[in-house]
């Protein structure tokens, strides 16, 4: 007999909270760097409004999770869904405010051409957005293997990330001019470099869920 | 590019100095128990360790007051009851026809569900296990009762009327009131068969305490159906199901990451 039912549907509607959340912000990262790409300053103003939606939401994830530690005192897989719940929401609205921070980047930049090929930029943000996808699934499916690609996606970050700032900091000896562009071209970067490891967190998260221990990505 | 790792995070070693390992009070192997045709307990086998607390945990009619009935003794008054397998305590088979039942629960006081004491005053009741030991000198019972209403954390309620009738405490400092009976006589080992289960939460909490207190000088052996109760007092918890242990192990490993599926169904309430 399974007992317990309106405590699962609730833990059911804790997941579907991260699911929106989760979705929420994959399209503000989507939108940060097609506004970057295309100089949309508009774009990008009306991103950065909608972040306060996805704060909203984590406080209601937060508050949701407490109240069910509080009224069901769960223990053992119930209590971790729980509480990955809660860690998931904060890497997720980090994650949201780099995205924010990109697009800030972008209104600096202006309508100013780049003066660098921007092809590295584009690529690292490609794959942090597909790290939170995959973050974001392995932890709908309880699936460790996914979340295993993280830890290598993340490496390849990071390389791009290094050579990405090789490259600005050379521009920037070339040219004074370009300073102020590089300056925000390579905090763009350090952002994506950023969102990556927060959705490597995302990982360790699906790690601890499943199997009850701590377990440490590419340390 | 680097080597992605993917690493367990290593605990800290626990150091355990020599010579400070915990001493087994019971050692319960291979032990089979059956109600007639019916077999209640399978192949248990479980250690109890000295100033532990062990708590007991599993839905009805797993087994769990049966076991702790017969940690001293008292399931042979239920009729067409056998066993086979060895219980020890403190080294001694508790089976063995030269161990005296009355010497053995001298050592193993128990407390049951439902508080008990007897129809006499509060004192008697504390006095009465010392008494029947042949202590008569009033200097020595009143220490003795004394000492043990306090080690029961109920001195301070009835200091002043010692010689009230036991049945004008209400339930939870009667089961105190049975707790010191119970150390009256200086026991090793204290049974509770759900000392809670007809308790106020203030009640039980204040048993849950004294738990905490008891078990710096005690050995204690917990049934409870509450297991928030079980992961708040215990050292270590035992998970029968049909009258099988399936998993034994530290509380806070058992109530965080059980090894077994089935205590993990029935601690998240999945069964039960």
């Amino acid at each position: 007999m399974i007992v317990r039912e309106k405590f699962q549907y609730d833990l059911h509607t804790l997941r579907q909270k991260l699911l929106k959340i989760g979705h929420l912000t994959e399209t503000a990262l989507r939108e940060a760097l097609e506004a970057l790409q295309t100089k949309n300053v508009d774009q990008a103003l009306a991103m950065i409004e909608r972040d306060s939606d996805i704060d909203v939401l984590e406080e209601e994830i937060n508050d949701f999770a407490i109240l069910l530690i509080a009224k069901q005192q769960p223990v053992a897989i119930d209590l971790r869904r729980i509480i990955v719940a809660i860690k998931i929401a904060t890497d997720i609205e980090r994650i949201a405010d780099f995205a924010v921070n990109i697009a800030k980047a972008s209104i600096r930049i202006g309508d100013q051409p780049f003066l660098i090929n921007v092809e590295k930029l584009v690529r690292m943000h490609h794959i942090a957005l597909e790290m939170v996808s995959l973050g974001l699934k392995s932890y709908y499916e309880e699936d460790v293997a996914l979340a295993r690609q993280l830890a290598e996606m993340d490496d390849e970050v990071d390389h791009l990330y290094g050579q990405m700032m090789k490259e600005l900091l050379q521009m920037t000896q070339t040219s004074k001019e370009a300073l102020s562009q590089m300056t925000q071209l390579s905090l763009v970067a350090r952002y994506i470099e950023r969102i990556a490891d927060h959705a490597t967190n995302l990982a360790e998260h699906v790690f601890y869920l499943v199997k009850g221990r701590h377990y440490t990505l590419n340390d | 590019m680097e080597l992605t790792v993917i690493k367990e995070k290593v605990e800290p070693q626990k150091i355990v100095e020599v010579g400070t390992e915990k001493a087994v009070v019971y050692r319960t192997n291979q032990l089979n128990l059956w109600y007639g045709e019916h077999h209640a307990l399978k192949e248990i086998n479980l250690d109890i360790y000295e100033n532990e607390v062990m708590a007991i945990i599993g839905p009805s009619g797993c087994g769990k007051s049966t076991y702790i009935k017969t940690l001293n003794r008292m399931i042979e008054l239920v009729p067409n009851v056998r066993t086979s397998g060895e219980i020890t305590y403190r080294g001694r088979n508790i089976f063995d026809p030269s161990y005296r039942v009355e010497e053995l629960r001298t050592q193993v006081g128990m407390v049951f569900q439902k508080p008990n004491p007897f129809p006499k005053s509060i004192y008697d009741n504390v006095a009465y296990g010392p008494r029947i030991h042949g202590i008569r000198d009033k200097k020595i019972l009143d220490e003795i009762v004394e000492k043990s209403l306090r080690g029961a954390a109920i001195w301070d309620e009835v200091k002043d009327r010692l010689h009230d009738h036991a049945y004008g405490l209400s339930g939870g400092q009667q089961q105190r009131l049975c707790i010191a009976r119970c150390l009256a006589i200086e026991p090793d080992v204290i049974l509770m068969d759900e000392p809670t289960s007809a308790l106020d939460p203030i009640s039980t909490l204040k048993i849950e305490e004294l738990v905490q207190e008891l078990k710096k000088r005690y050995s204690i052996i917990i049934v409870t159906h509450n297991m928030q109760q079980a992961a708040r007092i215990s050292d270590k918890t035992a998970f029968f199901l049909n009258g099988e242990v399936i998993e034994c192990s530290d509380t806070d490993q058992l109530f965080s990451n059980p090894a077994d599926k089935r205590t993990e169904d029935y601690i998240t309430g999945r069964f039960g």
